[in-house]
Parts: C-alpha cells; structure tokens; sequence
C-alpha cells in the first residue's frame, strides 16, 4: 500500500493543493486589491494599478493613528520575543529535573492555552481594576499626594497587556522546550560535566549551541503571536490600541481598499519575521 | 521535595502564571457574586447575576431563552467547525505522513501549512471579504457561469462565513497533533497489515485512525475551546449580528457590567472545563509531546 501511488496518493495531492489555495488564496486576494488604483473598491475588477492606498495609509488613512500602532505592535512583539525566549528556556531547563510544583505548572500552563481567551481578559482586567481601587483607596487614606491628583489606572500595554500575552505565548515556549528534550541527546552534557564543566558553561557551551536553531522557533512563536494578539488583549490594553485591536475597529468603518494596503503590510511584517527566523534556524544548523 | 536551583528557574514563568492566570480566574469566580451599579463593582455575595443569566430559563414553554439559544447556537458553531478541521486535517496530515517521501519535502510542506499560524488573524478574516461579498468573486463567478441569477447574501456575514473562517483559521490545530500522532506510526505495522490481506480501507479503520487517537483528541480540544469563547470571528464574519457567549462577555464589559460578565465567564469555564476533562479522559497529554 505504501509503495503503490494508487488513486489514495493522487487524491491526497489534489486535497493538498486545494488546502493550500484555500490558506493562502483569500491573503493573495487582498494584496492584489492593496494595489487597486485611486478609483476602485473593496473587490474585484481591479480599477488599474496604484499605491494609492499605501500612500493613504502612510497619511494615516484619515483614521486612526496607525503609524503609532504599528511601532507599538512591533515593539511589544520584541519585548514579548525575549521574554518568552528567556521564561521558556530557564523554564524548560528546569522541567527536565524534578522541583516543586513541576506538575501543577505543567498542568496550568496547558490549562492557559485552552482556557478561553476572553474568560482570561475578563479576569486580568478585574485584577488590574481592584488594584486601581485598592491604590487610590489607599492614596486617599494616607494622602498619598500622586494618587490623589494624577493616578489613573494600571492598567496599560506593558503590564496587564504584557502580562495577557504571556499567557498565550508561553505554552508555545514551553511546549516546544519539551519537544526539543524529549529528543536530547543527554551524553553530550555527561560528559562536559564529567569534564569538570560547571552546569553554567555545560550550558554556555553544551545546552545552548544545540538547543539553538529551536529556540528561534520559540523567538518566532514570540514575536508573532503577540504582534498579532487580539483575544486576550483586547480588554487590558488600557488607553493605547495595538495594531490588531485598531484592524478589527477598521472592518466596521472602513470601506476602502487602504484596509488591504494595512492587511497588506501588516501580513507583509509577519513573512518577514518567518523569513528570518528560517535563514538563521538553517544558519544555525549548518554551524 | 526541598525547593531546589530547577525551581528557582522555573519560577519566573511560575511567577507569570500565578499573576496573570491564577489570581484572574480566582477573582473572576469572586467577583461573579458581586454587585454593581453603573460606574462601580460593590463588594457583595449575591446570586442575582447568575439568576439574571438563567433568568426564564427553567420555565417550560416553548421559547427557549436567551442564554440556552446563545449556548445551542455556540455548540453548532463548535460540532461544524470540529467537523471540518477534523476531516481536512485529518486528510493533509495524512498525506503529509504517508505521501510525503522525503524528510526535506515534508518540512517545506508542513510549514507551508504552518505559516499563515503566524499571521494575523483579523487580516485573514477580512481577506474573505472580497471573495464572498455582494460583488464578490464567488459570486460574479457563479453568475457568469449561470449557476444564479442574482447575487447571493448568505455567502459573508452569516452563518456560513462564520464557519468557513474558523475552518480556515484553526485547522492547523488539527494538523499538527495528528501528524505529531500519526509520524510515530510504525510503518511495519502498516505492511503487514497490507501483507495479511488488509485493504487500504481496513488499514485506515483499524490501524492509523485508532494510533493517532490522541491525536485527534488534543486537536479536538483545540478547536473545540477556540469555538467556545469565540467572540472575534463570529463577530467579524456574521457581521456582528450573531450572538455568542463570548460576545455577551465582551459587551458586558463595555458597559462596565464586570459582575455579569464574570457570572456568564464562569458559566463558560465550566462548560469548557466540562467538555476537555471529558475528552481527556481519553488520553495522557504529556505522554503526546
């Protein structure tokens, strides 16, 4: 069965083919229409061949401010990327031993990727309320001065949006942590520290060099999911909007093709960080 | 167990789950028999936001009410898109697995199917626009070729759209724990199926689909938990007039009624938690990774 290519194989590929064009057909659509001349509309024919609506977003669309958006997306991505860096592979390491609560911070950390996202920023947000309550409480009860004139909340982009996208980027971190361990060759790290490395250099020069490649993956989950993030941000974002939070607003008002200029770009960001990370995983790997 | 250096590593991350995972779903338990007015959450331990929710709901007549019709209608949502993402993931992973002769080639085509993963959500909703639209391609096309006369609606913002979306946006969520499953395969098991007589129907049935089981299951979860508290796609693509428990939420929160929304979050958990433990009764996860 397996070495015949019968009716089973041919049939596979055309449902691959067909898969993949239903995937990318629709993004496809939109970039092609990102191009519509200064006349044409949100759908086909196109109306000849501009950057017309480029040029409107990079105005600003007469909108919203997305330039702002879009360097605040970006650099919550970045900060989101580290961190998840940092918190998976400390994390990761950690697991393959046992230490307290291995179990529960396993079970709660898949219990994050499952748990609904809106549920989630429901509660974040009622968290970061009450402690606004409880601060200006307090202000008021000591005459705590900057509470009483200019405290207004907690809540903001890099602490409870921050905090929200963690959730969600973190199990990617941790899982493919595992993944990678659960193929480790352990003999490499015996025998650095039968050596006399301490585990600090066996990590240095032993863990890290072949972890490498798959902890870009772990960047990339980073930057990406959080530069897209909309669900579980979306109540805790406090006064600033991020790119996604500003695209969803767009879809009801917006009835140009400047919406698919932004899809356009914003799609066009994404491909980019994909496009890194693969060059350095295959860098990675050669070395 | 003493509190040793793993520990200490692991407790950045611990520390980030208590914080922003723990603590919240605690206070939204507490703060779902609070009350509120207008502009404050009261400190309380009253049941009215839950008998609000539940309001009519128990008195037999022949209307459901509004909770149980949002609750039906986010099940259908759930059982069409699990449908779908199963059938099709299934098939891809599939032909990934069993089709796909070479490592390198295999590789390139997962992560084909992996990338739009890392693009945005909202983009890939609206790029259905131009397709399904009043003037879309969809339907000039099947006008051109005479298969309608006029223009069809139902295409976007409708029940429909809805679930096209979620089939297009979480079918990866299938894709991956079956291959996962279904690349441990051994492939012996399958030849000499084959060699005793097997058909490829019978091999199917009673060897592969039964192996990547759990699979099948984690994948379940995945789509089955995104569909729950979904408020984003079935608020795009039905064109905001389609009611969700997840959408109930959001716009309880706009209006600062947090107490209610808190009520209907729990109501939700336990459904959700319901049907996972249900499903993972099935399977170890861990055992999966």
């Amino acid at each position: 069965m397996l070495n015949k290519k019968g009716k089973s194989y041919y049939f596979c590929w055309g449902f691959f083919l067909a898969f993949v064009i239903f995937l990318y057909g629709p993004t496809f659509t939109i970039v092609v229409l990102s191009f519509q001349g200064p006349e044409g509309g949100l759908t086909f024919p196109m109306n000849g061949f501009s950057f017309h609506w480029f040029h409107k977003l990079w105005e600003g669309g007469g909108y919203v401010d997305i330039g702002s958006a879009f360097r605040r997306s970006i650099l919550l991505g970045l900060i989101l990327m580290v961190l998840t860096v940092l918190l998976s592979v400390s994390a990761g390491m950690a697991f393959r031993k046992k230490f307290f609560g291995a179990n529960f911070l396993f079970l709660i950390t898949v219990s994050s990727l499952i748990v609904p996202s809106i549920i989630l920023s429901l509660g974040i947000a009622l968290e970061f309320r009450l402690l606004d309550e409880t601060l200006k409480f307090l202000g008021d009860k000591y005459s705590i001065q900057w509470i009483i004139n200019d405290f207004q909340t907690t809540l903001n982009m890099y602490s409870s949006g921050l905090g929200a996208q963690l959730t969600w980027t973190l199990p990617f971190g941790l899982l493919i942590m595992f993944a990678i361990f659960n193929r480790f060759d352990k003999s490499f790290e015996e025998a650095s520290v039968d050596l006399g490395a301490s585990s600090w250099q066996t990590f240095k020069f032993v863990v890290l060099p072949i972890i490498a490649p798959s902890v870009i993956g772990i960047a990339l989950f980073g930057f990406t999911l959080s530069y897209d993030e909309l669900a579980r941000s979306s109540q805790v974002m406090g006064a600033t909007n991020t790119l996604p939070l500003e695209l969803k607003g767009l879809t009801t008002t917006v009835t140009t093709p400047v919406i698919y200029a932004l899809g356009t770009l914003t799609t066009g960001i994404s491909f980019l960080a994909i496009f890194i990370a693969i060059i350095l995983f295959m860098i990675m790997r050669k070395k | 167990m003493k509190i040793n250096k793993y520990f200490l590593l692991a407790l950045p991350f611990y520390l980030i789950f208590i914080f922003f995972f723990i603590i919240p779903l605690i206070l939204t338990i507490i703060v779902s028999f609070w009350d509120y007015t207008e502009y404050s959450i009261i400190p309380d331990f009253i049941f009215d936001n839950y008998k609000y929710i539940f309001n009519k709901c128990f008195k037999f007549s022949n209307d459901l009410c509004v909770t149980f019709k949002t609750y039906l209608s986010t099940f259908y949502f759930c059982f069409m898109a699990w449908f779908f993402t199963l059938i099709i993931g299934f098939t891809v992973a599939y032909f990934l697995v069993f089709h796909v002769r070479s490592v390198g080639m295999q590789i390139v085509l997962f992560l084909i199917c992996t990338i739009p993963f890392w693009t945005s959500n909202v983009i890939r909703m609206i790029s259905w626009i131009p397709l399904l639209g009043r003037n879309g391609l969809f339907n000039s096309f099947l006008i051109s070729t005479g298969v309608i006369d006029e223009p069809q609606e139902w295409f976007l913002y409708s029940h429909f759209s809805v679930i096209l979306a979620f089939v297009h946006l979480y079918t990866l969520f299938m894709i991956v724990p079956i291959f996962n499953s279904l690349i441990r395969i051994d492939k012996s098991l399958i030849e000499a199926a084959y060699d005793s007589g097997a058909n490829g129907f019978q091999i199917l049935t009673n060897i592969i689909i039964p192996l990547c089981k759990p699979g099948i299951i984690i994948g379940s979860i995945f789509v089955i938990t995104v569909v729950m508290g979904d408020f984003l796609t079935i608020g795009i693509m039905g064109g905001q007039q389609i009611a969700s428990i997840g959408k109930i939420i959001q716009v309880e929160m706009s209006y600062l009624q947090l107490p209610s929304a808190a009520a209907n979050a729990v109501i939700l958990l336990i459904i959700t938690l319901l049907l996972i433990w249900t499903m993972t009764k099935f399977i170890d996860i861990r055992k999966e990774l």
